[in-house]
């Protein structure tokens, strides 16, 4: 399926991600069991799996916010573990992190924490900060809150807000711990379009936690199952729905609406 | 024979436990030195840095101004009192009423007791305030980005503390000097004239270096401390709590050794 792109890679450093036998254990609890994979620019990887499956335990492995306790990544091709500290700072200023409580600034305002990233590291003056800024409020459907703190903000709107400090730096690689749970059925799909139409546009690579069986069947190029910890299934939007898979089928159609759809 | 039994079990748990307890004494210490490395590496952007390193300022200094001023006002006031009953001698001249006060004043007073005052107002904000950012993700948010969150995070506040505490120091001074001597003409044990005379009398400008100095460490460790525990603060609002509580308590601790410390090495 991915010739071309492997072929494109082999020749030109593309910001591909890849994970060698990811493992981690907390304690004697197994979370994550040798997980390998890559994901490529361009493409929507979606990672799904039962809560406490340990999705947001790899996709932290991943950016080094925990140690894995075995295994390596790699950010186009190099071992982000062992990178120097500055080296490391430099491939985290390209990544865009959505996480899933939110986790935005309470010190700060709207505004600010989606310019937060801008001002620290672009030579923008502030007008083009708060230009961009506006864009990418915009663009999650917010509007007249730029001024407000998170804490005057509903658990939607908060995720919208670290959605959009998530895209402001235009990032390269792009992480989304559940960007549409919490939201409404219009919003989520906005969302989604939006995560789908910028990783086209600017060829990022972008990974999306979802349990969200519309988002899968809507922008997943490459979804991967995870299922007690391990990586159970991998493949595009087209097999999912058709494989037979017993623990992929049951969590796709666990609910009445995709049964019926099924028949 | 149980009893003898029950006594060594006893004593030998608590030698397993001091020894755990040092040794994890050591790795809180290293642990310390090793984030205070962090956060004084070179910043991303100066002129952020610079501007919250002048928000900690007027956040820390001017809200402690408050509390600073009313406890110095009142120390002199009972120290001036207490000193004066004391006294009450027709061999003591009255002036060492000023003289008293001053002395006590200057090189214990305000530096010491207002830094274990503040050690609770600041140490406790700091702690709550970095600990909170910890469990809710917002301080693994800032190193996603790429910014060194140790750096941005704790020393602005350090350097805030280390430039605000020595000017809160001189207020605390002049004012528990000033409530001094308005107590003691108050209850007329020394007048105006005798007070000033005992304030002046054999006047060493070094205690007043002396006490800036030691405000200085003093307001290191009252926020660098509490900085580190909410810092590595895991868990909850709950854990939070606890973190700002032992940030004040080792603070404090920290402050008392550091001043006996400091007294030994620039008084003798
Ligand atoms: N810091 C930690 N210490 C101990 N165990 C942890 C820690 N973080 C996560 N776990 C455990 O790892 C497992 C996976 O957690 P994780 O948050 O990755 O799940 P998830 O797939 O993201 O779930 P959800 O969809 O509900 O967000 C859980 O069983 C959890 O108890
Ligand atoms: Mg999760």
């Amino acid at each position: 399926m991915y010739t071309n792109i492997e072929l494109y890679i082999n020749t030109v450093n593309v910001e591909l991600i890849e994970l060698q036998n990811i493992s981690k254990s907390f304690g004697e609890i197994e979370v994550l069991k040798s997980i390998s994979a890559s994901f490529y620019p361009g493409k929507t990887n979606l990672i799904i799996g039962a809560s406490g499956s340990g999705k947001t335990t790899l996709t932290k492995c991943i950016v080094g916010l925990t140690e894995p306790s075995n295994g390596n990544v790699l950010f186009s091709g190099e071992d982000f573990h062992t990178m120097k500290f500055k080296q490391k700072k430099t491939v985290r200023k390209e990544i865009g992190f959505l996480f899933q409580g939110s986790a935005l600034f309470d010190s700060m305002t709207v505004e600010e924490n989606i310019t937060f990233t801008l001002s620290m590291f672009s030579n923008m003056t502030k007008e083009e900060q708060l230009d961009r800024a506006n864009f990418c409020l915009q663009r999650t459907n917010l509007e007249n809150v730029n001024r407000l703190y998170p804490a005057e903000l509903s658990g939607g709107m908060k995720k919208r807000v670290a959605i959009s400090r998530a895209i402001a730096m235009n990032p390269k690689y792009l992480f989304c711990d559940e960007p549409n749970s919490g939201l409404d059925p219009q919003t989520s799909a906005v969302i989604d379009n939006l995560i789908k139409e910028i990783t086209e546009e600017y060829q990022m690579t972008t990974l999306v936690i979802t349990h969200d069986m519309n988002s899968v069947i809507e922008i997943g190029d490459n979804i991967i199952f995870i299922y007690n910890g391990e990586k159970w299934w991998e493949g595009g939007r087209d097999e999912i729905l058709k494989t037979d898979n017993q623990e992929v089928v049951d969590f796709v159609y666990a609910s009445k609406f995709m049964k019926a759809l099924r028949k | 024979m149980q009893l003898e039994v029950y006594i060594i079990k006893r004593y030998l748990f608590r030698g397993i436990f001091t020894c755990t307890t040092i040794m994890n004494l050591f790795y809180h210490i290293g642990r310390y030195f090793i984030l205070l490395g962090r956060a004084f590496l070179k910043p991303e952007k100066f002129s952020i840095y610079w501007k919250r390193t002048i928000f900690e300022m007027s956040n820390l200094g001017l809200g402690s101004l408050g509390i600073a001023s009313i406890i110095a006002f009142f120390m002199g006031a009972v120290i001036v009192i207490q000193t004066a009953s004391n006294i009450d001698s027709a061999w003591i001249p009255d002036y060492t009423i000023g003289f008293t006060a001053r002395q006590s004043i200057i090189l214990e007073f305000s530096p010491t007791i207002l830094a274990l005052i503040l050690a609770g107002k600041i140490g406790s904000s700091v702690a709550s305030e970095i600990g909170t950012m910890r469990v809710t993700e917002q301080i693994d948010a800032l190193e996603i980005m790429g910014v060194n969150s140790a750096s941005y995070l704790i020393t602005p506040k350090i350097i805030a503390a280390v430039v605000i505490n020595p000017m809160l120091v001189i207020i605390s001074m002049f004012l528990s000097l000033t409530g001094g001597w308005l107590a003691g003409v108050m209850n007329g044990s020394v007048s105006t004239y005798t007070y000033i005379h005992g304030i002046q009398y054999d006047f060493d400008s070094f205690s007043i270096v002396y006490a800036l100095i030691k405000t200085m460490f003093f307001a290191f460790a009252m926020t660098s401390i509490p900085a580190y525990h909410g810092y590595y603060t895991s868990g909850g609002a709950l854990e939070v709590g606890k973190s700002s509580t032992k940030g004040v308590v080792y603070s404090s601790v920290c402050i008392l050794i550091l001043n006996y410390i400091l007294t030994q090495l620039m008084l003798s």
